[in-house]
């Protein structure tokens, strides 16, 4: 799982306000490269929750982040360069991403998360 | 200006459609000099031919738009700028010889290379009779040399003869001769590269090649953009999207499906690997049904594409079990000790909830003007005409393509571009419909099953059938693999 679709998710579960961001519990990380597209990260950018990004990326040991951003950091090589490794080359490939709410874990195995609920979740 | 669009004579209905969103796809690389593609093309036929003949004529605003058409396409097998066309060969030498000489003179000057090659439709010409043909062009002054590997210049002289519909596609009423310049042909190579059968980690319903990428060119897939299929099974929609460029991401509830596969290098990962295209961004395991997305994301996607979970081969499934969706049992709780192995039961996904679901995610998650492509099932049945595809308020329908898998079933491929922004109006009635579907569950599975058995493995046996006396007016349709 990368950093992006970590910060498109969140707890579901029924009655649940606040599922987001969810806590990541780091067992394995792994990093792969990925081709720059600049367009597509500039994109990106205007969706991310970047406090959660950041949050997310401390929990994944990367920490070259800047705590706030704005879209004129974009034109900046070095803060793209950034942007991307911890948006698209860090992966949890094993782990947990745990509901701030109600502390229920959704598995991370093989770097695909697990967000099926229980029945008694829906 | 009008180029000789010659098509596949293949899946008759998504042809036009697919010309469309590629014009729509490169009208932002094209030159503003050359005018703005409009959102619908203009089409002409030969005379007197019929709209699923293979030959149209199609109004473009420059070669290179129609060239990166024919490149593109799946089902254009080539586009030409006509020099001449006639029901004769000597009305046809009257056609070429009166199309103006300043069109024609620099593609014919002794510095160019060029080869002519003659195609026939509806019947076999022999290399003799080939030879004859081309010697009888002699009234255009070629004066290039003859290079048939790679030429500067390609011609073709293209027969078309009446001939009856025997294999069940629609007969050529009147002959009819073009000779033009190609301007693009198809990438013919493209279909044999990704064909199923070689497909590393394949699934019962794993979408074939040429379909999915007719589904990706519906989506304007390309570099820069990203797709979603939350149904994405063994991944073979997205890997047609990933091919020409877009970043993807899939969901799918079935865990085996997605995180599993067949083994560490069989799985929706070494799909992407096994043609060297750059890996999805995301895959999960989620339930369509209850999206794990964040609330205040939106207008992330350009394009959702996907063939939703119909009927009995592949039928949906959504989260909770059957008999608690009923009312029969009481909701329970799963105990503490089982919660990570414990696999949740699920319930049947009726048609008409899984729709609801697809549109109400796709107009939230979409950006504007973003795609949502993907399959709907009819029962052909009398009242065929008046089929309703499904509606809302953000989306507008701009082609629906039938394939006829059997006498009575058929999938339509629906392209619907979104349109309105998602407003907090209508994620209320979303989100009352959601309810309502929970709690009449069961009367909506049995109205939503009506056409559920579109997809099953029985029907899935007919479609090799080629029933030719299968006509329905006004739009006649033949039925066939392909078709
Ligand atoms: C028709 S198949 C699509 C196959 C896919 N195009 C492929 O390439 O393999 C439908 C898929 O939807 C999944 N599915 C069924 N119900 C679902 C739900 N409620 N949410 C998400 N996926 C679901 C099934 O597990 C199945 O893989």
């Amino acid at each position: 799982m990368r950093l992006l679709t970590h910060n498109m998710l969140s707890s579901n579960i029924k009655g649940v306000v606040n599922g987001f961001p969810l806590r990541i519990e780091a067992e394995k990380v792994v990093e792969k490269t990925v081709e720059m597209n600049g367009e597509f990260l500039k994109k990106m950018f205007e969706k991310i929750d970047w406090k959660a990004f950041v949050d997310a990326s401390w929990a994944m040991g990367y920490t070259e982040l800047p705590e706030e951003a704005d879209s004129s950091m974009l034109d900046s090589d070095e803060f793209l360069n950034r942007f991307h490794h911890a948006l698209l080359e860090l992966h949890l490939e094993e782990g947990a991403l745990v509901c701030p709410e109600t502390g229920r874990r959704f598995p991370v195995n093989k770097g695909i998360p697990n967000m099926l609920l229980h029945e008694d979740e829906v | 200006m009008w180029y000789l669009c010659v098509f596949f004579h293949r899946l008759l209905d998504y042809r036009r459609p697919e010309v469309e969103s590629l014009a729509q796809l490169f009208a932002s690389f094209e030159d503003p000099q050359n005018g703005d593609v409009p959102s619908q093309l203009q089409w002409k036929l030969p005379p007197h031919y019929h709209a699923d003949s293979p030959f149209h004529f199609v109004n473009l605003p420059s070669e290179q738009l129609a060239r990166k058409i024919a490149n593109r396409s799946i089902l254009v097998k080539g586009m030409y700028e006509l020099w001449g066309e006639g029901g004769s060969y000597e009305e046809l030498k009257e056609s070429v010889l009166s199309y103006p000489d300043e069109r024609k003179l620099s593609y014919l000057d002794s510095d160019s290379t060029f080869k002519i090659t003659v195609d026939s439709f509806g019947k076999v010409i022999s290399l003799e009779e080939q030879k004859e043909l081309i010697h009888g062009l002699s009234y255009i002054p070629f004066k290039g040399r003859v290079k048939l590997k790679n030429p500067d210049h390609n011609f073709w002289l293209i027969e078309v003869d009446n001939y009856g519909g025997n294999n069940g596609l629609p007969p050529i009423v009147q002959k009819r001769i073009f000779f033009g310049r190609e301007v693009g042909v198809a990438d013919r190579k493209l279909i044999p590269t990704y064909q199923l059968k070689s497909r590393n980690y394949l699934g019962p319903t794993a979408m074939d090649a040429e379909m999915a990428f007719l589904m990706a060119n519906q989506a304007l897939a390309t570099s820069g953009t990203l797709i979603y299929d939350p149904f994405v099974g063994t991944g073979s929609i997205l890997v047609a999207a990933a091919h020409f460029g877009a970043m993807t991401m899939g969901a799918d509830i079935d865990i085996r499906v997605v995180r599993d596969g067949r083994g560490p290098d069989r799985n929706v990962w070494s799909n992407f690997k096994q043609y060297g295209l750059p890996m999805p961004l995301g895959l999960l395991r989620a339930d369509n049904n209850l999206p794990p997305w964040r609330p205040m994301l939106k207008e992330v996607f350009d394009a959702i594409i996907c063939d939703p979970p119909y009927g009995v081969r592949a039928g949906g499934r959504k989260s909770g079990g059957r008999k608690l969706l009923k009312g029969a049992v009481q909701p329970y709780t799963v105990p503490d000790d089982k919660r990570t192995d414990h696999i949740p039961s699920t319930a049947p996904y009726s048609l008409v909830e899984c729709v609801h679901d697809l549109l109400d995610l796709a107009a939230k998650m979409l950006v504007m003007g973003g795609r949502l492509v993907f399959f709907y099932p009819v029962l052909r049945e009398e009242d065929f005409k008046e089929t309703h595809f499904p509606e809302h308020p953000c989306f507008k329908l701009i082609s629906s393509s039938e394939q006829i898998l059997s006498s009575r079933y058929s999938r339509v491929l629906l392209t619907m571009v979104k349109t309105g922004p998602y407003t907090e109006e209508i994620a209320e009635a979303a989100r009352i419909k959601h309810i309502e579907f929970k709690e009449n569950h069961l009367k909506w599975l049995e109205d939503g099953n009506l056409h559920s058995a579109v997809f099953s493995p029985a029907d899935a046996q007919l479609t090799e059938a080629g029933d030719s006396k299968f006509t329905k007016d006004p739009k006649p349709k033949y039925r066939g693999k392909y078709v």
